[in-house]
């Protein structure tokens, strides 16, 4: 192939190493503050760089969806090497549902015209519905190969080693398809200061849900309501113990005293 | 609403059920007495499905076909020749979601996944699901008609045989596909293992990053040897490429609730933890004192796994 375009679903959430809180009114997850490129998404942005360069020609874009206008996680995919983006933003996309965020990116790769292949990842790392790029790919009428863990393009066709419970099958597809790739599948780059600072200036068109002809989005469009949040039975600490050397006997005498020694 | 038409989404491996899909069947027949099994392939289980509460089975032979496109148009063609569920229960793995992602589609229906248990009540249908690494439920009530869409963790019910007759089979054709049924499989790949199966292994011992590099994961595989357990690891070793995906135990692996999880060198990630931390008795042994797996260990040991683990394994060798 001698262009090939891709667009890469990304999402941003806040930074995994907060701890998570849920919003008292709404009982979501606060996705209030500062947002980051989900980490399982750098994955797909750096196969699709990859892929757009053995190709020889094409770019990367970007589809997101923010509550907040938010778009320093979509800087970091584009100081990586993706051309543009389009993100979704709307107050009344907070609280939207899985199959809502899917219509919603979905359109958004349809105002870009679409791609050759359409990247995800196979789980976000805040909300992990999974669900997502399969969805996108239904909608779109899309042939799709979720959990790739390695992806070449040969000829125009599409092959891919798709993990399974116990080991992984080959796959092959016709292009446009839809893939989403597990963590691991490449390793991500690091933006470079020229691509950070490139980054600054390239094009992120900022849409609402109703310039895609979307509605009801948002709490009105879930399906779903929170009922009630408890607290799990915590899980309480046992014995902690530095080790001196000997600690090693303190485990065979926990065996033990299960019998299993 | 009350469920009547309850839908399972079943899996046969090595010829038999999955204890996930028997799982789903015992939780089924609790909650209605009509369960219908969706099978890809043919209908060969059927007397296992209907011992665990099955009454009706719809095989779908997807052929190379991937299985979540085929089988979700399958099962539109039979909601609209007449015959819907109020619920379908899938298992949160790879079929199950691609299943239900293209289902939910097709049926403009919510899906809620992760879920660990379900009711049905007086204020609707209700799952509940864990967050935060399982600190924290949530429940979330479907609303509006069904079908409802929801999977569940493994391990989330007690498999039970209700001593049922064979379920009766239907074979349902897929439908053209068009363009989206084009991802076929070319060739299948199982990756071997010997000893107990990770998700059912009375002893489980795994590692991760703080072994350090990918050989001393060898000083895993002795221990968990010498306890007759099965290997693990955290999903970190996992990507980088240390040992293969089927050793991976946490949100995105298998989940596991031994008698003895005994973890060397993981610092207890929430992606782990939702794995593990079901287990009966948790061992943990991590240089950093901090480390989040302190917090459901039973016993922790703030040491080198480098310098415990040897001593352990010596101590078990001498034992005989």
């Amino acid at each position: 192939m001698e262009v090939m375009n891709v667009i890469v679903c990304v999402k941003q959430i806040p930074d995994p190493a907060a701890p998570g809180a849920l919003d008292g009114a709404t009982n979501t997850l606060k996705r209030d503050g500062k947002l980051i490129l989900d980490d399982s998404d750098a994955y797909g942005v750096e196969m699709a760089l990859q892929l757009v360069d053995k190709a020889g020609g094409g770019e990367v874009s970007l589809v997101s969806m923010a509550p907040n206008g938010e778009t320093s996680g979509l800087r970091t995919a584009l100081a990586m090497g993706a051309a543009k983006g389009v993100l979704v933003s709307d107050p009344a996309l907070q609280g939207s549902d899985a199959l809502t965020t899917a219509k919603i990116l979905a359109a958004a790769i349809t105002r870009l015209g679409g791609a050759d292949l359409i990247i995800g990842a196979t789980e976000s790392s805040d909300g992990y519905t999974g669900t997502v790029p399969e969805q996108i790919a239904e909608l779109l009428g899309l042939p799709s190969v979720t959990f790739a863990k390695k992806v070449s393009v040969e000829g125009g066709v599409l092959k891919v080693d798709r993990q399974t419970e116990n080991g992984y099958d080959e796959v092959t597809c016709a292009l446009p398809a839809l893939i989403s790739v597990t963590a691991g599948v490449v390793e991500p780059r690091y933006p470079s200061f020229k691509g950070i600072m490139a980054a600054k200036s390239k094009p992120v068109e900022e849409v609402t849900a109703s310039d895609l002809g979307i509605t009801p989005v948002g709490w009105a469009g879930a399906g779903q309501k929170i009922s009630n949040i408890t607290q799990a039975e915590a899980r309480q600490a046992g014995e902690i113990i530095e080790d001196d050397g000997e600690t090693f006997t303190k485990i065979v005498g926990f065996l033990e005293n299960l019998k299993v020694i | 609403m009350t469920l009547n038409n309850i839908w399972v989404f079943a899996q046969v491996a090595n010829g038999a059920p999955t204890s996930a899909t028997l799982e789903l069947l015992t939780k089924a027949r609790s909650l209605s007495s009509d369960v219908t099994a969706i099978i890809g392939g043919d209908g060969a289980s059927a007397a296992a499905l209907g011992e665990f509460g099955a009454t009706k089975v719809y095989a779908i032979n997807h052929g190379a076909t991937l299985p979540g496109v085929a089988i979700a148009a399958a099962l539109k063609s039979v909601i609209d020749g007449g015959d819907t569920p109020d619920l379908i229960m899938f298992p949160q793995n790879y079929e199950g979601r691609d299943v239900m992602s293209r289902l939910s589609v097709k049926l403009d229906k919510t899906v809620i996944t992760n879920n660990i248990d379900i009711t049905d009540g007086g204020n609707g249908v209700t799952v509940v699901t864990p967050i935060f690494g399982g600190n924290t439920l949530v429940e979330t009530t479907f609303t509006g008609a069904g079908p409802f869409l929801a999977a569940f963790r493994p391990k989330s019910f007690v498999a039970e045989s209700a001593g049922g007759a064979a379920a009766a089979v239907t074979a349902v054709a897929v439908p053209d596909l068009g363009a989206a049924g084009a991802a076929q499989v070319t060739a299948v790949h199982v990756e071997e293992t010997t000893g107990p199966k990770l998700d059912e292994a009375d002893i489980v011992v795994s590692g991760g990053r703080g072994l350090g590099e990918a050989s001393n994961y060898a000083l895993i595989e002795d221990l968990a040897k010498l306890l007759k357990g099965a290997p693990g690891a955290s999903r970190a070793i996992v990507d980088a490429g240390w040992v293969p995906y089927s050793y991976q135990v946490g949100q995105t692996g298998k989940v596991v609730k031994p008698t003895i999880y005994l973890a060397a060198g993981i610092s207890g990630a929430t992606q782990h933890m939702v794995g593990m931390k079901g287990s009966k008795n948790i061992i943990a042994i991590n240089k950093d004192k901090e480390a989040p797996i302190f917090g459901v260990a039973d016993l922790g040991i703030v040491g080198d796994v480098h310098k415990v683990l040897p001593k352990l394994i010596e101590a078990l060798k001498a034992r005989g």
